[in-house]
């Protein structure tokens, strides 16, 4: 599905991934953690081409294809999709046109057909079902005057809409109190399939309590420091980022 | 465009006045007539106005009066074939319409409702002579602009529209102003409107240029709202760019009168709109809309002030701008509220964006305040396109331009919402976002051939 091989970043000329490697294969579902600063939402960013950040050398493929060189809309209508850590407001866009527009965008880069009114509606209808989103936001403008929560679970409502191969939860945890965070996890976990893939980027295990990853990662620096199972992000949890820290800045 | 010096076009139109004022007063009322002399008089005194002064900021009129322009003081044999001016309307908008070729009105290609009375001015002072001589520049004859001076002195063409007490008007009335002909022309068109007690009215006036050739349009229009009436002014200006257009709508308000004026600003190489409203009885209440959105070289500067005489009226006005090319926007919004006109609400917001890197925009609030008891906000902002909100539209597949567009969309939106003529909203959105996406603005199977303009 992914694979980032020696992925080296910078922003306003100060190095942020400092040689990244990482293989996901479908249906694996990666969980990124790591300290403040460490890199997790550059490395986020990088990958689904936020022009803000400057990639200094390494490669990224994704199902095949050279990622790095794609603009940002064609990685995301090849499947790639982000919850954002902090979603835009657009005022006077409602959620329906914006939909809309992204699902047809990716029909037509697909060699599909645009959807008919009655046929988006009714997927509209359907996904908010799914996710458990008020279909009231969905008549609104996209995120404008939405509470955190709401916000968290429109990007939900917006990847279970794209249908992505690869989606990255950027801190999708952050804000959301208990209720929130268990109708957003349950929202990936009814939209995972053995097709699909997802890095879950977080701060803290408990998103991990719901969305159970098969790797764990510990970004440290710009540089994955530690990989293992499940049972990392709990020893994470218990004993903080510090022993980490200190093991890898006497190195 | 030529450079030109105002002392030049000052000496040039008080000579052409001078030579030509038997002609100019012919079948003219009398209540014109009499006006014209103080008004060329103000006009051969100061002549134009320098950018730079108070009105015009930002902005030079000479530009406007670069070229040599035809004048003509009767209506020459431009005729609007009548099946085109059909085609003009809104599509599956249900209008009275009134065309007006070159300033003159087509009375063949025009339809008037009933107990409404809508002539040119000639007609007008002959059919209600005691209304026509009261309130004919009344409104304007105060303004210290000199283009609606110039107008004074040498208008003949136009149009009187009166909206009788009480009179409900049960469709739109589009006035469909026409400019055409091979050569450079000048049009002085007049107007002159009073709604009268009680009475509602939607009023379309779209202007358009049906040649590729230079016209400068310097129009007045005097709208007189007497008690409770209610009027909506839409306003879509599309001349040429190589035209010139000076807009002055002087506006007065009283008791309980309620005032929806919308301009939108399409084409048109230099556009500047005057907008004024007095406030002269308590409880009116006056929203004021406007919409430009220059590309290419355009210039356009909407000028507004709204007059607080009384106390107990309500003025909102939100002006917003999307430019691009080179083009250079203006905004000037002058609040004035007088010493006993307490309990004003008067709230003005101008909003732009300025989406290439080589246009500008100026914007200057000014208020000024007498009276203690009142609430009035102000706010302007200038800025680009939201580039978190582009990339988030981008990762969610939506290409850049595409991007762009439904972003600048959204934000003229604030203003079509306010339309209160459902068709006619739509078709806004139609037309602006042709403008934005850089084909012509006008609709579909308009007979206009816009889409030959450079």
């Amino acid at each position: 599905m992914l694979t980032i091989k020696d992925l080296r970043a910078s922003i306003d000329g100060k190095p942020i991934l400092k040689g990244i490697n990482l293989h996901i294969n479908a249906g694996e579902i990666h969980a990124i953690m790591g300290p403040n600063g460490s890199g997790k939402s550059t490395l986020s960013s990088v990958l689904t081409g936020n022009s803000r950040f400057t990639v200094d050398g390494g490669e990224v493929t994704f199902l095949g294809r050279d990622l790095l060189a794609m603009p940002p809309e064609d990685r995301a209508r090849m499947g790639l999709f982000m919850s954002f850590q902090y979603p835009v407001e657009i005022p006077g866009v409602s959620m329906v046109n914006f939909m809309r527009a992204a699902v047809n965008e990716k029909r037509k880069f697909n060699g599909q057909p645009a959807l008919s009114a009655a046929e988006y509606l009714k997927m509209m209808r359907e996904k908010s079902q799914l996710v458990e989103i008020d279909s009231r936001l969905t008549s609104r403008s996209v995120n404008e005057g939405f509470s955190g929560g709401e916000k968290k679970k429109n990007e939900i409502f917006q990847m279970a809409m794209l249908e992505p191969r690869l989606s990255i939860l950027d801190e999708t945890d952050s804000g959301l109190d208990i209720d929130a965070l268990r109708i957003v996890a349950n929202g990936v976990n009814k939209l995972k399939t053995p097709e699909t893939s997802a890095i879950v980027i977080t701060h803290y295990q408990r998103l991990l309590d719901y969305i159970v990853p098969d790797v764990v990662h510990v970004l440290y620096n710009g540089q994955i420091v530690k990989t293992g199972g499940k049972e990392l992000a709990l020893e994470l949890e218990e004993k903080g980022y510090d022993w980490i820290k200190s093991e890898f800045d006497n190195k | 465009m030529e450079k030109v010096n105002s002392a030049a076009i000052k000496d040039k139109f008080t000579a052409l006045y001078r030579q030509y004022s038997a002609s100019i007063c012919a079948g003219m009322p009398e209540p014109m007539n009499r006006q014209r002399e103080a008004a060329i008089s103000l006009f051969s005194e100061r002549g134009l106005p320098e950018k730079g002064c108070e009105r015009y900021r930002f902005t030079d009129i000479m530009a406007a009066f670069g070229h040599t322009y035809g004048y003509a003081i009767n209506p020459n044999n431009e005729t609007v074939d009548s099946k085109k001016a059909f085609r003009c309307a809104v599509p599956g908008l249900d209008t009275y319409t009134i065309t007006v070729a070159n300033g003159w009105i087509d009375a063949a290609n025009s339809t008037i409702p009933e107990g409404v009375v809508a002539t040119g001015l000639a007609d007008g002072a002959q059919s209600c002579p005691d209304l026509f001589a009261q309130h004919y520049n009344r409104l304007a004859a105060v303004k210290d602009d000199t283009t609606i001076s110039l107008n004074t002195a040498f208008a003949r063409s136009g149009l009187f529209l009166y909206i009788p007490d009480n009179v409900t008007i049960d469709k739109p009335i589009q006035i469909v102003n026409i400019l055409s002909g091979e050569n450079p022309l000048m049009v002085n068109q007049r107007n002159l409107i009073v709604a009268g007690r009680g009475s509602q009215a939607k009023i379309v006036f779209c202007d358009h240029t049906l040649s590729e050739r230079q016209f400068l349009l310097n129009n007045v229009t005097e709208i007189v709202m007497l008690d409770r009436s209610q009027l909506d002014c839409y306003s879509i200006q599309n001349l040429n760019d190589h035209s010139s257009q000076i807009a002055s709508v002087l506006i007065e308000q009283n008791t309980d009168s309620q005032l929806l004026a919308n301009t939108l600003t399409l084409h048109g190489g230099f556009v500047r709109n005057n907008l004024e409203v007095l406030m002269n009885g308590p409880h009116a209440e006056a929203n004021i809309y406007g919409l430009s959105l220059p590309n290419g070289h355009q210039h356009i500067d909407n000028f507004t002030y709204i007059d607080h005489a009384v106390p107990e009226c309500t003025s909102y006005e939100l002006y917003k701008n999307v430019l691009n090319g080179h083009a250079v926007g203006a905004f000037g919004g002058y609040v004035l509220v007088r010493p006993n006109a307490q309990k004003t609400n008067a709230m003005q917001s101008n909003k732009n964006i300025c989406v290439s890197s080589d246009s500008r925009m100026y914007t200057k609030p000014q208020l000024e305040i007498y009276a203690d008891d009142v609430k009035c906000s102000h706010g302007a902002t200038v800025g680009q396109l939201d580039e978190n909100a582009l990339f988030y539209m981008r990762q969610r597949g939506i290409g850049e331009d595409e991007a762009r567009m439904m972003l600048m969309s959204a934000f003229a939106h604030e203003v079509v919402r306010t339309i209160r003529i459902p068709i006619l909203a739509d078709r806004y959105a139609e037309m602006i976002e042709n403008r934005l996406r850089g084909k012509q603005a006008a609709c579909g199977d308009c007979f206009m051939k816009c889409d030959k303009r450079g």
